[in-house]
């Protein structure tokens, strides 16, 4: 049982050349900030990147940030304030929810994990992001992909191949993001005392209005008292997030109110309030509570997703709360059993789409598909990309699929 | 050709024509597969015209089914397939190969659904990018990345190809605004990636076929985001005595927080040939030229123009126009959309490049390129995403005159050498195809291409879909996938461990 610690992209590579040799299988981690998530990996040996770091290159206005890949986040983001940048995407941070401190994690855990927060919808995830990066394969092969232009088409996007691949295809040394200027200033628009499906309505309103909201999220009765220090009181709460400069701001805002008048009593959440409750929605603070009751992590087709919860009610235990204008569901198996086969036929019924199980107890996690399985012609696919980039099964093995990758 | 060299002809293959094109009116009955030399003339050549071949045949299914079929037909006879949408690929991705069944997707040309709630089309591949806008504007929608062929070209070629346009430096790139696709893989197999959902279960193949230039598979369907149309849009034009000043006062308007929906810029020989064209009121006498647009709700605009009237002044701006009304703001754009046009007409002939780079590289890069105009003898005019850094100089020369084609390949090659060294990519929206082909050892070792062609060996191990594309150099997958390591010989590796 050994941990390796490299701290230059060259023991990487000696690391895996030596463990691609020995057939010897690594688990690959940065701060460890989400091992929680995924199947166990069954590894000796541990390859530990989060002596790999430091920002390597940041260009404000360029809007370029390229960092070894167990540079903290954290650092990456007092970094990026200081000329009044971030990166759009805005990570999602697990700690809470895994039993973790908060403000762990790396930037190349951000990329593995292809880590979005509530901006999703308007500014896309990690993968929407990443401008290149420098990998080392399974093969023990260093190679790079992408470049460090925001505009590029050069070869395949391998960069964004990676994103979501939880360590099974390669370890990263460097990445390249694309940062953007944060908004000058943000108010939410809260509309009370919604059921789930006339909530979903009002999202729907929202997003397809011009008043650019960049998050809408809807937090039922119950849950709403769980983020901001309790200020939403218990009554559901649909969000609306508007950010910009702040004329536009004032100005889309009372749009969305003229066009959402008949939908519900009204607030609004300024700046920093506003801040502090998008956070704890993005890190699913409702739900971090220090249990390990399964909670899974949905993506699905935005309108449909409050009938798929009501007819998961129907045969489970849950609580639930809505991000991505209802498309990401968060929910919490109050039974304890993760119900993955019902969770599972529902996404198919309601218009497909995919669950993750990211928290669980160990035993669960060892006996339950974490990730959602794929068709047969699918999976075949992914195998191979697999046994293109690991072919030895070195990295990460059985993270995401038992047996394999 | 110009020294091209394309995948040798399999003789085999040419030999059983008559068989496989029985075959393929087997599989799309009616007037799908066309065979004569005449009705083939027409697909010889995508938007690089250059480069000229006639397929082995043409045809154009209807249904995934039949997609499926003449994939799966291919590859068990191992023939090989170019897949083919509008063919406004402007890097030869489109170019067929004598032994190759050309796939055209346009009859797969309808809008299959528009979910407002969801925000997303469902459109087949053949539809042109304007018509996913069409189909959704009179209720105020549009579909954002806006490459300038967009009233031709189709959804499924800008998945291809991952087009852009002038509004992605704020909507992103066809990768960004693409939820799903349908597809059929070399083996006939139909896979469907995303959805109307965000992120993938898996790995993230939708984000691998997304600028894959028909390498991988054949697109059958796609699902888009749409965007509600901002209230309103306006105006800058912006004139700067040196391109050192112009690229400044891009650098600023971003430092100060500002994204705007468009920026670009043209440099003297550009504003000289498109003001001589449309008359779009350019001032002449200057050597960078910046059109910033700010869209969004009408106080937001009004907040940001004034705030880039500032910047460019203090910048050195010498002159600053700030549209009034929708006619000027098109005005303004007129010179740069016809910028390509109005070159030609300057010139018997032009090339248009597509390298990016890091912003602040411009005034070396326009001085290399000075300098190179001068050693090759031949003018070259710039259009420049400036957001983005994106370039697209157009060289000019005369194909009539022996020599200079091959003379306009080699300076536009050194140009995108010059963009790789200064930190920028050979291609920045038009894509490889065979036209960046032989660079791509300027960018990337060949380590880092046979990590690429390793991927493509996962979709397509036999290399049938769209070979000789992309890839200077074929690597047989078998080749490819041997593991050169030495068990035992590596010492247990000298790393800080505990």
């Amino acid at each position: 049982m050994t941990t390796f610690t490299p701290a230059i992209p060259e023991d990487v590579l000696s690391v895996v050349q030596w463990a691609a040799g020995e057939e010897m299988p690594l688990e690959i981690c940065g701060h460890g900030s989400k091992r929680g998530i995924g199947r166990p990996v069954q590894a000796e040996h541990t390859l530990d990147l989060s002596q790999l770091s430091g920002v390597t290159l940041y260009e404000p206005a360029e809007l370029v940030l390229s960092a070894r890949a167990g540079t903290p986040l954290a650092e990456i983001e007092t970094l990026l304030k200081l000329s009044n940048q971030e990166l759009a995407f805005e990570p999602l941070d697990y700690g809470p929810l895994l039993g973790g401190e908060r403000g762990r994690g790396t930037i190349g855990g951000v990329l593995a994990a292809n880590l979005a927060g509530p901006r999703r919808l308007k500014a896309g995830a990690a993968r929407d992001h990443i401008l290149g990066i420098s990998a080392v394969s399974g093969r023990g092969e260093a190679f790079k992909a992408g470049g460090r232009v925001v505009k590029n088409v050069t070869g395949y996007d391998l960069s964004k191949g990676v994103a979501g691949s939880w360590g099974t295809l390669a370890a990263f040394t460097d990445v390249t993001f694309k940062v953007l200027p944060a908004a000058e200033t943000e108010t939410t628009l809260v509309v009370r005392g919604l059921l789930d499906d006339l909530a979903a309505a009002a999202m729907a309103v929202a997003m397809g209005s011009s008043a650019e909201v960049s998050s809408a999220a809807h937090l039922p009765e119950g849950i709403a008292k769980t983020v901001a220090d309790g200020i939403l009181g218990s009554e559901p709460a649909t969000l609306l997030r508007v950010e910009g400069f702040g004329p536009s701001v004032a100005y889309r805002l009372g749009h969305l109110k003229q066009l959402l008048a008949a939908a519900g009593e009204m607030q609004e959440l300024e700046h920093e309030t506003s801040k502090a409750l998008w956070r704890d929605v993005r890190d699913c603070i409702p739900f971090a509570d220090g249990s390990d009751l399964p909670v899974w992590r949905l993506s699905l087709a935005p309108a449909s997703a409050h009938a798929f919860v009501l007819a998961l009610r129907m045969r489970a235990a849950v609580s639930a709360f809505y991000d991505w204008q209802g498309g990401l569901v968060w929910l919490r198996m109050e039974a304890g059993e993760p119900e993955a086969e019902t969770v599972r036929t529902l996404i198919k019924q309601f218009g497909g789409g995919h669950a993750t199980l990211v928290r669980a107890s160990m035993p669960v996690r060892a006996s339950t598909d974490i990730f959602e399985p794929q068709p047969p012609a699918l999976a075949a696919l992914s195998a191979r990309l697999k046994a293109e980039f690991d072919p030895k099964n070195i990295l990460n093995p059985g993270r995401i699929v038992a047996g394999a990758h | 050709m110009s020294g091209l060299v394309m995948p040798k002809p399999d003789a085999a293959t040419l030999a059983r024509r008559a068989e496989i094109v029985a075959d393929m009116r087997i599989i799309v009955p009616g007037e799908g597969v066309v065979d004569a030399v005449n009705g083939m003339r027409a697909f010889e050549s995508d938007g690089l015209t250059a480069y000229r071949q006639l397929p082995l045949v043409v045809v154009l299914p209807e249904t995934v089914a039949q997609v499926s079929r003449i994939l799966k037909y291919c590859n068990d006879r191992n023939i090989r397939v170019v897949p083919r949408g509008s063919g406004t690929s402007l890097s030869g991705g489109a170019l067929p190969l004598e032994d190759a069944v050309l796939v055209v997707m346009s009859r797969f040309n309808r809008v299959l659904e528009i979910d407002y709630p969801n925000r997303v089309v469902v459109a087949q591949p053949g539809v042109t990018n304007l018509g996913i806008t069409h189909a959704v504007e009179q209720e105020g929608f549009y579909y954002a990345p806006d490459p300038s062929s967009q009233i031709a070209c189709s959804i499924g070629g800008n998945v291809a190809e991952n087009s852009g346009g002038v509004h992605c430096l704020k909507y992103g790139l066809t990768a960004n605004n693409v939820l799903g696709i349908e597809m059929v893989l070399m083996n006939g197999e139909v896979v469907r990636l995303g959805g109307k959902h965000l992120d993938a279960e898996g790995y993230d193949l939708l984000g691998i076929m997304t600028g894959s230039e028909g390498l991988l598979g054949v697109v059958t369907e796609v699902t888009v985001r749409i965007l509600k149309k901002p209230e309103t849009a306006r105006a800058l034009l912006i004139g700067f005595p040196t391109s050192e000043e112009g690229g400044q006062c891009v650098a600023d308007i971003i430092a100060a927080g500002i994204i705007p929906g468009g920026m670009e810029m043209m440099d003297r020989p550009a504003i000289h040939a498109a003001e001589a064209f449309v008359h779009a009121g350019y001032p002449l006498d200057v050597e960078a030229l910046l059109i910033v647009e700010l869209d969004g709700p009408g106080v937001e605009v009004d907040h940001l123009i004034s705030a880039v009237e500032a910047i460019a002044l203090r910048n050195g701006s010498t002159t600053c126009r700030i549209s009034q009304n929708e006619q000027e703001r098109m005005t303004f754009w007129a010179g740069r959309k016809a910028a390509f046009p109005a070159v030609g007409r300057i010139s018997p002939d032009y090339y248009c490049m597509d390298g990016t780079i890091p912003r602040k590289e411009l005034p070396r890069v326009l001085a290399g390129m000075r300098s190179l105009s001068e050693q090759y003898g031949l003018g070259v005019a710039n259009v420049f995403h400036a957001g983005d850094g994106n370039l697209h100089p157009l060289i000019l020369y005369d194909a009539n005159v022996p020599g200079e084609l091959d003379k306009a390949e080699a300076f536009g090659s050194d140009i995108l050498r010059l963009c790789v060294e200064v930190g920028g990519v050979l291609t920045g929206e038009h894509g490889v195809g065979v036209e960046k082909r032989d660079l791509m050892p300027e960018m990337f070792s060949q380590t880092d291409l046979d990590q690429q062609m390793r991927v493509k060996c996962a979709f397509d191990p036999n290399h049938l879909l769209n070979p000789g594309k992309v890839f200077p150099q074929l690597r047989r997958c078998a080749e490819l996938g041997r593991m050169h390591v030495h068990a035992g010989q590596l010492a247990f590796p000298d790393i800080p461990r505990f």
